[in-house]
């Protein structure tokens, strides 16, 4: 079965320059992104691995476009997302929505979660009061809040809760591409565990396509039909999930696998 | 009993304004000489809480009843000058944020000599060479001893703080989260790091962790904390194999595992404390 293409990345560059030294200047340049290839599939979620300074989080970033690369090609439903701009790509990045790792930082403290929830409403003009009203709150019990808490603030909210306002923040766009930059790395286990349950369920339901990224290999292990192992911003290695946990290719993907917590003893 | 390095006893932490609220209640544990125990559990179950009143550096807004238990002699009956012996030297600690623990503008070589001035009188050279001897021992290069902490990665500033926490050779070393902020393969090596050390110096280790997989990688015993009570303990195979208390099965059953051969169940609260009685 082919399986329809939503976004087609092709060899993505991105350098940033850095300068040290106050009387000697001297500048080091970074590949954050280095020829970096990748299509993503509709309807399954590919994860993203590396360690912090891989370049995972430039690679989400860069697909939408919150930063601009150097070279390299992005497609998406054949639209050129390097080149469409105006009312194009308010359209287009309508249809992707993101979930950022620290629900602390990502929601508004000055804002009530109704006014939170309006917000993207209200930018892509999207139905009169009552209807956004509705589609509010059948979202916000969706993600398991109630209607009362749409006049609390972010700060009256625990981490989890404040996670599921951040989904339910993107998918009141009924967006078909969700980027998860490691939306469950700051929440405890038995939180982490709800918030993949819900996830899980809500891509069931609306046929969600995810691009998640994550350190950690035991999430990417429940969640992903598919991996891109990055290191130092090239692409090591890329897969069904399966394959890649049990056949390793390369060097440094079976590292990734060995330093999972809880492998110590079996490596020794 | 000998064998038991620390014993605490009863140990209650509260609110000094609010003695009716325990955020740590009534918990014993003991520590075996020379093994390492694991307290585990979620964040704001008192794991943090019961690490800081073994080194007595709870917040002045908080107290604590009871007795700890340290050789023989109860830590809570010692004046501040007497702990202030104790501390650094025979029970050490380490902790999460290896940047916030460091002084930004001085070298780590620097740190590193204070860290042992402060209980042992050595000439210049003698300290020159204990700093080096460290550093070698954590694997750091002997050439990075005059690097600002900014200079070095989240591992290897980890590993500074190792080195000032072993340079007394305490006998007790506490390590609150250590390797939370750390990526996986830098994890696997401070890990590594810790088990070789504490073989080495024949050190007692109290790890606090919420990461089940790094307690089966370090633990030989475990004690499983949840709102502020020790709900079990007893080594690692019998807690992670076969669990005896709802909480330590519903928190197990949260646990992504390597192999993706279970579901993930989040802990349903209402049942927990049905059973829970």
């Amino acid at each position: 079965m082919k399986m329809e293409i939503l976004l087609e990345a092709k060899n993505l560059s991105k350098k940033y320059v850095k300068t040290t030294g106050f009387f000697t200047r001297t500048q080091t340049v970074i590949k954050a992104l280095d020829n970096i290839s990748v299509s993503i599939k509709k309807g399954i979620t590919l994860a993203v691995v590396g360690e912090s300074g891989s370049g995972k989080s430039t690679l989400a970033k860069s697909l939408i476009r919150l930063i601009d690369i150097d070279n390299g090609s992005i497609t998406f439903r054949n639209k050129n997302m390097r080149t469409i701009n105006g009312d194009t790509l308010k359209s287009t990045r309508k249809n992707i929505q993101m979930i950022f790792q620290d629900p602390y930082a990502s929601l508004n403290p000055r804002m009530k979660i109704l006014k939170i929830m309006e917000e993207p409403l209200k930018i892509h003009k999207l139905g009169d009061s009552a209807a956004q009203y509705s589609k509010i709150l059948s979202m916000i019990k969706k993600v398991g809040l109630v209607e009362s808490d749409l006049l609390k603030y972010p700060h009256q909210f625990s981490g989890g809760q404040r996670q599921r306002i951040g989904i339910a923040r993107a998918l009141i766009l009924e967006p078909e591409l969700v980027i998860c930059d490691e939306p469950v790395s700051a929440l405890d286990v038995s939180v982490q565990a709800q918030i993949i349950k819900l996830l899980k369920s809500l891509q069931k339901e609306y046929g969600l396509t995810y691009l998640f990224i994550t350190h950690d290999l035991r999430i990417v292990r429940h969640i992903a039909n598919e991996v891109i192992v990055m290191k130092d911003g090239k692409l090591i290695e890329q897969g069904k999930t399966d394959i890649i946990f049990n056949n390793p290719k390369t060097n440094y993907t079976k590292e990734l696998l060995a330093s999972i917590p809880g492998n110590l003893s079996k490596r020794k | 009993m000998k064998n038991n390095i620390l014993e605490i006893k009863n140990l209650k932490v509260f609110p000094s304004l609010n003695s009716r609220l325990k955020l740590v209640k009534n918990i014993s544990l003991r520590l075996k000489k020379g093994k390492t125990t694991c307290i585990v559990g979620e964040s704001g179950s008192g794991k943090s809480l019961t690490a800081l009143s073994v080194m007595q550096l709870l917040s002045s807004q908080l107290s604590m009843s009871g007795s700890i238990f340290f050789e023989g002699i109860n830590l809570l009956n010692l004046s501040n000058e007497e702990i202030r012996k104790k501390r650094g030297k025979d029970i050490a600690m380490i902790f999460q944020e290896p940047m916030t623990s460091l002084n930004p503008v001085l070298t780590i070589g620097y740190q590193i000599q204070e860290a042992i001035s402060v209980h042992n009188s050595l000439n210049k050279v003698e300290l020159n060479s204990h700093v080096l001897d460290l550093l070698k021992t954590v694997g750091i290069p002997a050439d990075r001893v005059n690097s600002y902490p900014d200079e070095l990665s989240g591992g290897q500033r980890q590993r500074v703080m190792i080195a000032m926490a072993i340079s007394c050779s305490p006998k007790l070393l506490i390590a609150d989260e250590p390797t939370t902020a750390l990526d996986v393969t830098v994890q696997a090596q401070i890990l590594n790091l810790l088990n070789d050390l504490k073989l080495k110096f024949e050190m007692t280790m109290l790890f606090i962790t919420h990461d089940f997989g790094v307690v089966e990688d370090i633990a030989d015993d475990v004690a499983v904390m949840f709102q502020g009570e020790i709900v079990e303990q007893g080594s690692v195979v019998k807690v992670l194999k076969n669990p005896q208390h709802p909480y330590t099965r519903a928190l197990l059953d949260c646990v992504p595992d390597a192999h993706g051969r279970k579901d993930l169940k989040p802990i349903d609260y209402a049942a927990l404390k049905e059973l829970m009685g």
